[in-house]
């Protein structure tokens, strides 16, 4: 699947996740500054934001958005600095690999605080 | 291995007069016994027009005449003496003595380019890649069998592509380029500028296909905008506004 | 048959910024920044992730980052997050041919279109920009 897809594609993708994580992730960081920075960061205040839904959406849609955009960057700089079919099928896939579990170990911390399961 | 040798007086190929003197150090390799690169030095006097490329024939001339130099037009026309000058690649014809203000000038074989020996490198790859992107106007009617006399073009529509069209295939792009000092399999700057000087020229019609042979994970995507082959161009195409341009229809800025 | 040696300038080619300007500072910074954030970005979602210990966990996160490399490391953070996506806009932008110059008939000396002012301002602004954010990030963090 991941060889299949035309380079133009993932570059638009790698460019579009960028745009919108900057109006996202910039959202995020100024969630710590409404209230006091120390308080923002006290464990009630950071289990009340997880379980406020469309902020949870949101670090989820971060999560899956800065996943995507920062190990796309790294398989570009490990494609050239060198090459070979195996080495870039092993490249692509095991950031891809990679892509997947952090995303998968985000998505947990994100829904089980925000179904309360802490 | 270092060997400082003076110009005798009475052999000099510039007047005697002249008091100025540069370092020159010739990279020294060939593939085929040496295993690494040694530095050969030569004193060399020179004049407020004297090119590296005329120091380096100087030293030819009275000293080692097994220096392995590619050269030709001497007037940055032909694009064979491409190398690294104090770093950064150059052509020996048209870079002065004068203007690197430095009492040692090191000159290297071309960087991302195969060495024969000495400062002489390989082409192959700057061609092949060249042939890839398919450097001819793609179309189904020519000159000799359509109704018109020839493809006219209007002087706006020359604009858009002369500048891409000075390329001499000197190399001195890709041997700047970041991505190339580490991808074999990158296309390039100087195919990539060639590839819009094409797809740019009015009178093309293969800008789709030429757009599909470089839209792979070797290709346009893995230029970064890092600019140093323009920095480096000694002819004013501006590869990198080429290779932006030509992007800009892959992203759909352009049409 | 033995292989051709690329004469390929390596690694070493591709992080010096030395010669060629501005320009090839930023696409060094934006390569290291990238991966730095890269690796930040991971480290946070697994720190983040002690939450699920409860205030205990937490709390216990909290205490490594409040301290002053803690915080050193957060503004070099803000300074990297800061550079990449101002200059990540930037060559954007320049990526799809905006602000790059006009094909003109090239004239001696040859001054290349595409490096210009306006690339070279939004490197700068860049740069700026991050300074200013680390300031005021470290300000936030030291000024309670």
């Amino acid at each position: 699947m991941v060889n299949k897809m035309r380079e133009s594609i993932i570059m638009k993708i790698h460019y579009g996740t960028a745009l919108a994580a900057v109006a996202l992730v910039a959202v995020h960081i100024l969630m710590r500054l409404t209230q006091n920075f120390a308080e923002s960061l006290e464990y009630s205040s950071v289990i009340a934001n997880y379980q406020f839904l469309p902020y949870a959406g949101m670090l989820e849609i971060i999560l899956i958005l800065l996943s995507i955009h920062g190990f796309n960057g790294l398989r570009v700089i490990l494609l050239e600095l060198k090459q070979g079919r195996a080495y870039e099928k092993a490249v692509s896939y095991g950031c891809v690999a990679a892509m997947v579990g952090l995303i998968a170990y985000g998505s947990r911390t994100i829904i089980m605080v925000n179904m309360g399961m802490v | 291995m270092t060997q400082v040798s003076s110009i005798a007086e009475g052999q000099a190929s510039t007047p005697l007069s002249s008091s100025k003197s540069v370092t020159l150090r010739i990279a020294r390799y060939n593939p085929e016994h040496d295993s690494e690169r040694k530095f050969m030095e030569f004193s060399i006097p020179y004049e407020k027009w004297t090119t590296v490329l005329e120091a380096i024939l100087d030293v030819k001339k009275h000293f080692d005449h097994s220096v392995a130099v590619r050269y030709s037009c001497r007037q940055a026309t032909c694009g064979s003496c491409g190398m690294i000058i104090n770093g950064k690649p150059r052509l020996a014809c048209f870079t002065k003595i004068s203007e690197l203000d430095s009492d040692v000038v090191t000159v290297e074989p071309m960087n991302n380019f195969p060495i024969i020996r000495d400062l002489a490198v390989r082409f192959e790859r700057l061609f092949d890649a060249h042939h890839k992107i398919k450097p001819y106007l793609i179309r189904d009617d020519s000159e000799i069998t359509s109704n018109e006399k020839e493809f006219l073009q209007s002087p706006e529509e020359v604009e858009q592509y002369i500048q891409f069209s000075n390329c001499i295939k000197c190399g001195l792009c890709n041997s700047a380029c970041p991505t190339m000092a580490t991808d074999s399999s990158f296309v390039g700057p100087q195919a990539l500028a060639q590839a819009y000087r094409y797809v740019a020229d009015s009178r093309d019609k293969g800008k789709d296909s030429r757009l599909k042979i470089i839209d792979e994970s070797h290709g346009i995507w893995r230029c970064h905008f890092a600019g140093s082959c323009s920095q480096v161009c000694p002819k004013g195409v501006d590869p990198a506004m080429g290779i932006q341009f030509l992007r800009g229809y892959l992203l759909g800025f352009r049409s | 048959m033995k292989p051709i040696d690329e004469n390929k300038e390596g690694i070493g080619g591709m992080i010096n910024p030395r010669r060629y300007g501005i320009e090839r500072v930023a696409y060094l910074f934006m390569r290291l920044s990238g991966l730095g954030l890269l690796a930040y970005f991971i480290g946070h979602i697994y720190e983040t992730s002690s939450i699920l210990r409860g205030e205990v966990g937490w709390n216990e996160f909290l205490e490594i980052t409040q301290t002053n490399e803690g915080h050193a490391l957060l503004a070099i953070v803000i300074a990297m997050c800061v550079f990449h996506t101002v200059n990540g806009i930037r060559v954007m932008l320049g990526e799809g041919g905006v602000g790059v110059g006009k094909p003109a008939r090239p004239d001696y000396p040859y001054i290349p279109a595409s490096q210009n002012a306006k690339h070279k301002i939004g490197i700068y602004s860049a740069i700026v920009l991050a300074a200013i954010a680390t300031m005021y990030g470290l300000a936030v963090m030291y000024g309670e």
